[in-house]
This record gives structure tokens, sequence and C-alpha cells, in this order.
């Protein structure tokens, strides 16, 4: 019962590409979704549950792509091997850094993590030598998963897909777990938590390290399908979109995360045709939301649902 | 109720095919994706309205092979990022023919990839000389490269007896593809780098490393970058009062350098395209009406010529005339043909593309260009 949701949606995943083949807004658009939603659902474990702000989680991201676009084209490393090493390096730079950024709070923390990011952004720039600099990496061989070579929009969709379901998968269950509690209680108060016996520091290390495997992982992947990384894409502009895209679906909701996930990406898409007014349109929307759904996107929309549908089932009864 | 559904299915089938029989001899779809806004904007605003330009010159012309011309553009704002999500809509979704563009050499590099694994035509107007080294099969430039630039400049040292130079650059993308580029070609040239400072693009003053250049035994300053950061640099090499020669790039060759850089511009050399300096050719010069007339065209609708729409005008004319010859849209007729490309008169010089070289033009396709009195003078 408690995964029905993560059934449907899974179903329905699975659907899009069987109805709509060859549609830009499920091959290529749906790829970009799918890759936002597992940094969103790893972000949303932090901000949402741990109640921890990160302005910087598209470094990340960042480590993720790099480790997978230079061990593969400079040390041509299997690629499966480079995203474990991707994995790694991002894993024990999260649990290095947790201990003293995790102490700050509000203001302190976002500052902390802005400046995190800010940091692995300006060495992507500088270290040329390695990354290619602000250029960027190019020719990145294909995704080989144990002798299969994942090519063409429909494979790399079904790849995508596979890893985005694991992560909501993972996620709803981390939440339902013994940390996923202990972390809401470190969100309430940090200090009661403590007097319960539930060590926050560990917690939200731990917390931190999945969060920032989530977004290694999907960096690897987003590495292998583009064929090319450059700075840009780690940027602090994509840690801010990240966290819309959380604020905006809903914290604390590993749907409400996917939902805002999905939901920005496709505004950006659909925006696009009306050139200099995008960015207008985009904010006045963002803003709408904010206002009149404060509980974001998926809260929202689904209470809406709900109401509406007692409303049906009260004038039935009326009727009757 | 039956009849009205029978109409509607009627209706739609209709439309349908009638859909389809203008898909037919529907328009040649040219794809662009250019930085019209950010900080590479004025390369990519000019590079658009040329397009645009060219394009309705074109159709009111009867367009090519009989069929009209139509352009879809979207706009980068200068990321990679955003450049490879909108060739990838260009080429699935707007189902274009051929693309032109790539403002900068980051937009350019990152879809690259793309454009090779879906066969599709990119002519691009960025200078990166990694675009066309090695050269790859479906990619083509018609923008000088940095290492033109900067031979160009060393051939100019090597004429003035200067062998000692201070490198200045900034951390976009430009600036590290022509230090890359100076360094690289310095030995050859018998040029001794005494400096090599930088600085970030969106600084306000770079005094500091100008400072440390005064320090060094330098004979001349080269700084490589576009935007604001080179003017800002040469007026700080006139107020820290270091005399010597200062050489930038192509990458200023606009008349808003000479505005923002004021009275320190006097006397800066620089490699730039025969168009910012058409009116003082020799009338012999094969480029010389074709630059008089683009320039004429271009500025009796909008500001003054800039060299980045010159690589625009050249980018579609050769689309244009590899179109024409393939004698249709086919993808592999038209890229065959663009490597076909001989002896194309444009604003960055004479095209003499091969299989091996995808951009074609040689060193005298850059004119060195001294700053005089507010205006362009060629020094050769």
């Amino acid at each position: 019962m408690r995964l029905t949701g993560f059934f449907i949606f899974a179903a329905s995943v699975v659907l899009l590409p069987v109805l709509f083949p060859d549609n830009y807004f499920v091959t290529v658009v749906g790829i970009a979704a799918g890759l936002h939603v597992i940094l969103a659902v790893g972000l949303n474990l932090l901000m949402g549950y741990a109640g921890q702000i990160s302005l910087g989680h598209a470094a990340f991201f960042g480590m993720g792509a790099y480790a997978s676009a230079i061990l593969t084209t400079r040390f041509s490393w299997p690629s499966l091997l480079a995203m474990l090493a991707g994995l790694w390096v991002a894993g024990t730079i999260a649990w290095l850094l947790a201990r003293p950024i995790l102490r700050l709070r509000g203001h302190y923390l976002a500052m902390a993590t802005l400046g995190f990011g800010i940091i692995i952004h300006v060495i992507l720039v500088q270290a040329a030598h390695w990354t290619g600099g602000p250029d960027g990496l190019g020719e990145i061989p294909p995704l080989n998963l144990l002798g299969w070579t994942v090519d063409g929009d429909q494979q790399w969709y079904g790849v995508i897909a596979a890893a985005m379901l694991l992560s909501i998968w993972l996620s709803l269950n981390i939440v339902d777990s013994r940390i996923g509690r202990a972390l809401r209680a470190v969100r309430g108060s940090e200090f009661a938590a403590q007097m319960m016996g539930i060590d926050a520091t560990r917690a939200k290390t731990q917390i931190f390290v999945v969060s920032a495997l989530f977004a290694a992982c999907a960096g690897s992947l987003f590495a292998h399908q583009q064929a090319f990384v450059s700075p840009d894409s780690f940027s602090l502009m994509i840690s801010v979109e990240l966290v819309t895209m959380v604020v905006l679906g809903g914290m604390a909701s590993t749907f409400g995360a996917a939902c805002g996930a999905i939901a920005l990406t496709l505004l950006h898409e659909g925006l696009v045709v009306f050139e200099d007014y995008e960015m207008l349109i985009h904010g006045a929307l963002l803003m709408a939301v904010m206002i009149f759904l404060p509980q974001g996107l998926f809260a929202g929309v689904s209470q809406g649902v709900r109401r509406g549908w007692a409303l049906i089932a009260s004038r039935q009864r009326h009727k009757g | 109720m039956l009849k009205s559904q029978f109409l509607r299915t009627l209706l739609a089938a209709a439309l349908f095919v009638s859909a389809n029989l203008v898909n037919a001899a529907g328009p040649i779809k040219i794809g662009t994706f250019l930085t019209t806004t950010g900080p590479a904007s004025f390369l990519g605003d000019p590079e658009l309205k040329t397009l645009q330009m060219i394009v309705e010159d074109i159709n009111a012309k009867g367009g090519l092979n009989g069929r009209n011309v139509e352009l879809i553009h979207y706009d980068t704002g200068g990321n990679a990022r955003e450049a490879l999500n909108f060739v990838k809509r260009l080429i699935r979704k707007d189902n274009v023919d051929l693309i032109v563009g790539g403002t900068t050499s980051g937009d350019t590099l990152a879809v690259i990839p793309e454009v090779e694994k879906e066969s599709i035509p990119l002519i691009s107007l960025a200078g990166a000389v990694e675009i066309i080294e090695p050269a790859r099969k479906w990619v083509f430039k018609v923008a000088h490269t940095d290492r033109m630039a900067a031979a160009k400049i060393f051939e100019d040292l090597r004429k003035r007896h200067l062998t000692q130079v201070a490198l200045i650059t900034g951390d976009g993308g430009f600036d590290k593809s022509g230090r890359a580029q100076i360094l690289k070609l310095a030995p050859e040239y018998g040029i001794t780098l005494v400096a090599d400072e930088s600085y970030g693009n969106k600084d306000t003053d770079m005094t500091t490393p100008l400072t440390k250049i005064r320090a060094t035994s330098a004979q001349a300053i080269i700084n490589f970058g576009f935007g604001q950061a080179p003017a800002i640099v040469t007026k700080n090499i006139k107020q820290l009062g270091i005399g010597l020669p200062v050489y930038q790039s192509h990458g200023v060759a606009s008349q808003t350098f000479i505005d923002l850089a004021g009275d320190a511009a006097e006397g800066v050399r620089l490699p730039a395209a025969a168009l910012v300096v058409a009116g003082q050719l020799a009338d012999t010069d094969p480029q010389k009406p074709i630059l008089l007339a683009y320039k004429k065209a271009y500025e009796s609708k909008h500001g003054p010529v800039s060299t980045f729409g010159g690589h625009a005008y050249d980018g579609i004319l050769i689309a244009a005339e590899a179109i024409k010859r393939a004698g249709g849209t086919d993808k592999v007729k038209v890229r065959d043909e663009i490597e076909k490309t001989q002896g194309f008169i444009g604003t960055a010089g004479v095209f003499n593309m091969t299989p091996e070289d995808h951009m074609g033009l040689n060193l005298d396709a850059f004119k060195m260009v001294e700053i005089h009195n507010g205006a362009w003078k060629i020094v050769e």
C-alpha cells in the first residue's frame, strides 16, 4: 500500500515511450527530467527531511560527471568503474565536509554550501589541464554496462528511467526507516532529538553523503549521455535551480521533489517559444505557485484533486 | 449527431493530407543557436541580424531551388548546456536540414558529439581551432582560428624585431584557447614569453597583473580576450604609463572596443578580418565589392557592421551555395558540397575547403590593423 504511488508512477514512466516512441518530449526532455528527478529527490532527503539547506549541490553532480569524463577519456577506464570512482570521490568529500559544514545552521549553512559549490566550479574552470577548462571535455565514450553499450535515445531513456525509479524507491525506503524518522526528529528540533538518544551529527552526515551519492550518480549518467561536459552545467545557477525544484514540488515529499523536477524541466522546454519573454513568464509562474500553493505543486494539486473528489462524492450522495 | 462526427473526421483527414502536402514542398529549414543575450551578445546579436537579413534576401529572390528558407533560432545565453539542448531540439523537434551557429567555441564544442551522432551538417561561427582539428565529418567553421590570430601577431612582432613578450589573458574559453595557441606557437617564431598573467573576465581592474608585467623585461604586451575585459586592460596599461606596444586579438575587432577603451586604444594593434577596413582595401582586392555590399546592406538596417556578423554572412551563404549545388537538402550531399567549397569569397577571406581543412582560410585572411584617431588603419 505504501508504494502504490510509486507503482503508478513507474507504470506511466514505462508506458510513455511505448505510446510515443519518437516524441521529442519523451526521449529528449524525458531524459533531462529523469536526471533532474534523481538530483531533486537526493537533495530533498537533505533539505526536506533533514532540514539542512544546500546551495552547492551542483558540485557533487559535477564531481560524478567529471570523474566519469576524465577517467574514461584520459585514462580509458571502463565506464562502470569510472562511475564507481565518481561515487567514491563525491561520497568521501561529502563525508569529510559534513562534520564542519553541518554544524552551521540557517544562513551560515547556506553560505558555506554556496561557497563550496563555487570553489568546485572554479576548480573545473581553472584546472584546464585535467578538466578541459571552460570549453569542457568532449568525446566521452558511451556508457557500457557489463558488455551492453547504451546507445540511442530510447535506450538512454530506459537507463535513466531505471536509475530514476531506483532513486525514488530508495528515497521512499530511507524516509520510512529508522534513519528517516531520526532525520525528521532532527529537523523538528535537534536538541529534542538528541535528548531522545538520536546521534544528530551522525544522522545528518549520513544523509548528506547519500544525497551527494545520488547527485554523483546522476552526474556520471549525464556525462555519458551528453558525451560532453563543461563547467556551465555545474554552476551556482544549477544548484539554485535544484533547490527551486525541491521547493516548488513540495519539501519533505519524495514525489513532491520528483514532481517539481519534472514540472520545471517541462516548463523551461515549453516556454522556449516565447523567446525574450521566457524568463518573465517563468518567474511569474513560480511566484504564482508559491503564493497559491505554498505547500508545493504536488501537495497543492493532490489536495485539490482530493477536495474535488470529495465535492463530487457529496453531491452524488445528495442526489441519491 | 452521426453526420457531424463524419464531417469532423473528414475535416481532420483533409487537414492531415494538406499538412503532408505542404511538408513535401515545405521550406528548407536552417537551424541556428546563437548567444544573443549575456556577455557574448555583442557577437551573437549581429550574427542573428545578418542571418535574418540574408534569409529574407534569399526568399525575396525566390528561395533556394524554388523553396523558401526558414530560419529557426534559439538563444543559448552563452551556456554550453543550453546550446546542446537547443541543438537536440533543432534536430529532433524542428527537423532542420542544416545548422549554422555556435557563437562561442564553448557552445560549438558542446554540440559536436551530437551533430556527429545525428549526421547533420554544422557550420560554426566560433574561433577555436579545436572545432576543426581534427577534421570531423559533419563540422565546418568560417571564423578565423585563434591560432591564425596568434601567428599573425607573431609575424608582426618579428617585423618589429620584438622578442620578449608579456601575455595577459582572462578566464573565458576564448581567452584560454588563445593562450594555449600563443604558448604553443611562440617558440616557432623565436618569441620568449616573459610573463603569463591572468585575470577574471568580470574583474573591473587589472592593474595588479599589469604591475607585475611592468617589472619584467617585456617589449610588448599581448592581451587575448573579448568583451569588456580587454578594454579595461588597455585602459589600465595607459593609466600605469606602460609605454609598450599593445596587441589585442581579433575578439575585439569591433567599434565597441574603441568606444570602451577611448584614448587608450590609440596605437593598439590587432589581427582583424578585412571587413573592418573594407574602404581601405585596394580596388583590385576581390573581397572589396562583397565587403562593401554587405556593409551597406547591414548598416542601412542596423548599426555599424562587425566582423562577427560577417561570419554569419559567410556561414549561411556557404550553406546556401552547397544546398544549391546539391540540388536539395539531402544531408550527405549537402555535407559533401560544403566540403567542396572552393574560391568562395566571403567577409573573412577566400574559402578553399578540403576534406582535411574544414575552414579553408589562410593567414592572408587576416589584416594587421592599428587603431589610429579612433578608427582602424591597415599596417602592412
